[in-house]
């Protein structure tokens, strides 16, 4: 058989060459199927979900003879050394021969997820051997099986990972995926901003966000799980467990603070930077934007608790390096290279024993907090609650509509 | 179409080569019209036919069925008219600015740039060179809190919230910024097409200047305006970026919803059902203004 092309969409297009399924579907057929396989097909009600809960379909593994595995991963997530390069990816380069195409087009959870979407549900390969996906959308890509079962003899690292992150609602055992890094979600304000607004030198609870001496400078996060397990907490309840009423009700606490002004916007990454320019000075915000520079911003977790995530490697449906993709993982559970990456990233490190690896790679951050959060950190932190596809959705509409659109 | 037309006192003997030239323009469209029906067409169809489509569950994840859902309609333009009457708001109030900021631009460069012309032209196409995305964070620098643009004219008593991000105020000057070549150059190219022995003539027969203007080079340039203010109003409609990055809560556009509704929630039925209103919308007021204005030149 002749290599096959990268693309999938392109692959989709050969075989149905070879197929000679062209002549049957006649020239319109053809033109449809092209729209379709470019993902025109939004609807995906004419394809069959080939996706069930019992396990993805999977491909002819191509790790032996390809030497390469495509990783799609956030912005400013990993290791960066001179050049642009990744010291931790060329070091696995050297270790096991295989080139990591890394690529940084994981901008948003919901975005990722629509882009790929009408793949998935055709049952097509999306061309990437391993995504990094936050928790919640983790548990939507396994609860629909668009992710590979993972081979665990070949990850003997697996038993590195750490005992927090063993046993997660959505991935019991970790059989489907492994983290990468952890965060929290806190307070994070502009220091000389804040100062000469109120005189304050910090903030220790999500009502100081609401002080009228802040009005129209204060931005919250449009994950919708870090902004209303924030709100859910700093109202008394739990963000890992609650109601609908719960939910709503924190809805509605955000929404007087919209309708009066005190909320600028709802934002992703791009807080970080109007928080530099002193346009934003106080927000909900990621430990790691705010954590890398202590001089221009300062962080807490608010008194009554912030929120613990995790972004989670995983392997989609039809990969076709699947090996290579686990080899990387096993890699990665080395504590030394964990230690590598984390000291750069300045995230929580899910590896059991990277603070020990650390002493050598970086002593000076072996204590520090924002990689190895202590024991009364850890107490305030929660994951929010896992939710069924229907409580998403009506969630998700309630938190958009919160958003003005 | 002029070619096609036999001129008088020619015979029309050779059948075979007037066939041929007859087919000639159809074969001459074919590249295009099958750019439009593989690309337009097709699209458009599957659009129609997924804002009818029903949720098969109660959540998208569970997938879609066929129907035919006219509730998508009246539900979404129920929940959605405040953004929706937003957008065709902003996108004119940005299409009437671009007019008043280009009409003087365009006919200084037509009439008085001389040598410059060039270089002008350049300087009108340069923002282009940049990516639409990044000129428009680059005026959230530009209009920071505590820059100083914002701190001079609020100082001045002009701004009510002392801001100018995060109002209307800069949801409307991004889109007139943003669109502002698409106005300029059609302006440019019919003014520039004036002949200047008819502004003359008017001034021989005792036409004050503005009069001159007036009755001979506006008019003239009319053509420009209706495609400029199309150019600059059609895209504005839709635009979500501006409204994203430099509006609050309180300015989203129909574009805003439609991504979201697309994105985040993945209601393609919704979104499809908002997206044929938001076309079928300006299709309608497009063919209204061409009629009205009568500029069978454009068409």
């Amino acid at each position: 058989m002749t290599p096959m092309p990268e693309d999938p969409r392109i692959r989709q297009l050969v075989s149905m060459l070879s197929r000679r399924r062209v002549l049957q579907y006649g020239l319109i057929g053809g033109a449809g199927a092209l729209v379709a396989a470019c993902g025109g097909g939004i609807g995906g009600a004419s394809t069959s979900p080939s996706a069930s809960a019992s396990g993805a379909p999977t491909a002819k593994d191509m790790s032996s003879t390809e030497k390469i595995m495509n990783w799609s991963n956030w912005p400013l997530y990993i290791d960066v050394g001179p050049n642009k390069s990744h010291p931790s990816l060329d070091a696995f380069k050297k270790a096991t021969g295989i080139t990591v195409n890394y690529t940084e087009d994981y901008n948003d959870n919901n975005e990722f997820y629509a882009k790929v979407h009408p793949q998935l549900q055709a049952g097509q390969p999306i061309g990437r051997d391993l995504i990094t996906a936050t928790d919640w959308m983790a548990h939507i890509w396994i609860a629909n099986g668009y992710a590979e079962l993972l081979d665990l003899a070949n990850i003997p690292n697996h038993k590195n990972i750490g005992k927090s992150w063993q046993n997660v609602s959505f991935d019991p055992g970790r059989k489907y995926s492994m983290p990468w890094q952890s965060g929290s979600t806190g307070i994070g304000w502009n220091r000389a901003e804040l100062k000469r607004l109120t005189g304050k030198t910090e903030l220790r609870t999500l009502d100081e966000l609401w002080d009228p001496r802040l009005k129209g400078r204060v931005t919250i996060l449009s994950e919708m799980n870090d902004s209303m397990g924030l709100m859910l907490m700093a109202m008394g309840k739990r963000a890992d467990k609650f109601t609908d009423a719960d939910f709503s009700a924190a809805i509605a606490e955000y929404q007087k603070y919209v309708n009066n002004g005190q909320i600028r916007g709802i934002t992703g990454n791009d807080y970080a930077t109007s928080m530099a320019s002193g346009t934003v000075v106080a927000a909900v915000a990621w430990s790691g934007d705010m954590l890398s520079d202590t001089k221009t911003y300062g962080y807490s977790i608010p008194e009554s608790g912030g929120m613990l995530w995790t972004d989670n490697m995983l392997i989609p449906p039809l990969a076709a390096h699947k090996t290579n993709a686990e080899k990387w993982m096993d890699f990665y559970y080395q504590p030394e290279i964990a230690a590598m990456v984390a000291a750069y990233v300045k995230y929580i490190s899910p590896v059991a024993g990277a603070q020990e690896a650390m002493k050598k790679v970086d002593p000076t951050q072996v204590n520090n907090p924002a990689i190895f959060p202590d024991a009364a950190t850890l107490a305030k932190l929660q994951v929010f609650m896992p939710l069924t596809d229907i409580q998403r959705t009506n969630y998700q509409k309630q938190f958009q509509a919160l958003s003005g659109a | 179409m002029v070619a096609v037309l036999p001129s008088s006192g020619q015979t029309f003997q050779q059948g075979g080569g007037r066939r041929g030239r007859r087919i000639t323009p159809y074969l001459l469209l074919l590249p295009g019209m099958a750019w439009l029906a593989v690309f337009f067409l097709i699209p458009l169809f599957s659009l129609a036919q997924t804002s009818l489509m029903q949720m098969r569950g109660a959540s998208p994840d569970q997938g879609f069925v066929n129907a035919f859902n006219v509730a998508n309609y009246t539900n979404s333009m129920q929940q959605f008219m405040a953004q929706y009457l937003r957008s065709f708001w902003y996108s004119g109030l940005a299409t009437i600015f671009a007019l008043l900021i280009s009409y003087p631009l365009a006919y200084f460069i037509a009439f008085k740039s001389g040598r410059w012309k060039n270089l002008l032209l350049v300087l009108v196409v340069a923002p282009f060179f940049a990516s639409f995305l990044i000129r428009t964070y680059a005026w959230r620098t530009i209009l920071a809190d505590d820059g100083w643009i914002t701190t001079t004219i609020s100082h001045l008593g002009l701004l009510p919230d002392n801001r100018i991000l995060a109002t209307p105020i800069a949801v409307v000057a991004g889109l007139t910024y943003n669109f502002l070549p698409f106005m300029t150059l059609p302006l440019y190219a019919s003014l520039d097409r004036i002949d200047p022995r008819l502004i003359e003539a008017a001034s021989d027969l005792y036409a004050k200047a503005f009069t001159g203007f007036r009755k001979v080079t506006f008019p003239l340039s009319l053509p420009g305006v209706v495609a400029g203010t199309l150019l600059t109003f059609i895209p504005a409609a839709g635009d979500y970026i501006n409204a994203q990055l430099l509006g609050a809560l309180q300015n989203k556009m129909i574009g805003n919803v439609i991504q979201s509704e697309f994105i985040d929630i993945r209601d393609y039925p919704t979104a499809a059902a908002l997206s044929f209103v938001l076309l079928a919308t300006i299709l309608i007021l497009v063919t209204v203004y061409v009629r009205r204005s009568g500029t069978e030149e454009l068409l």
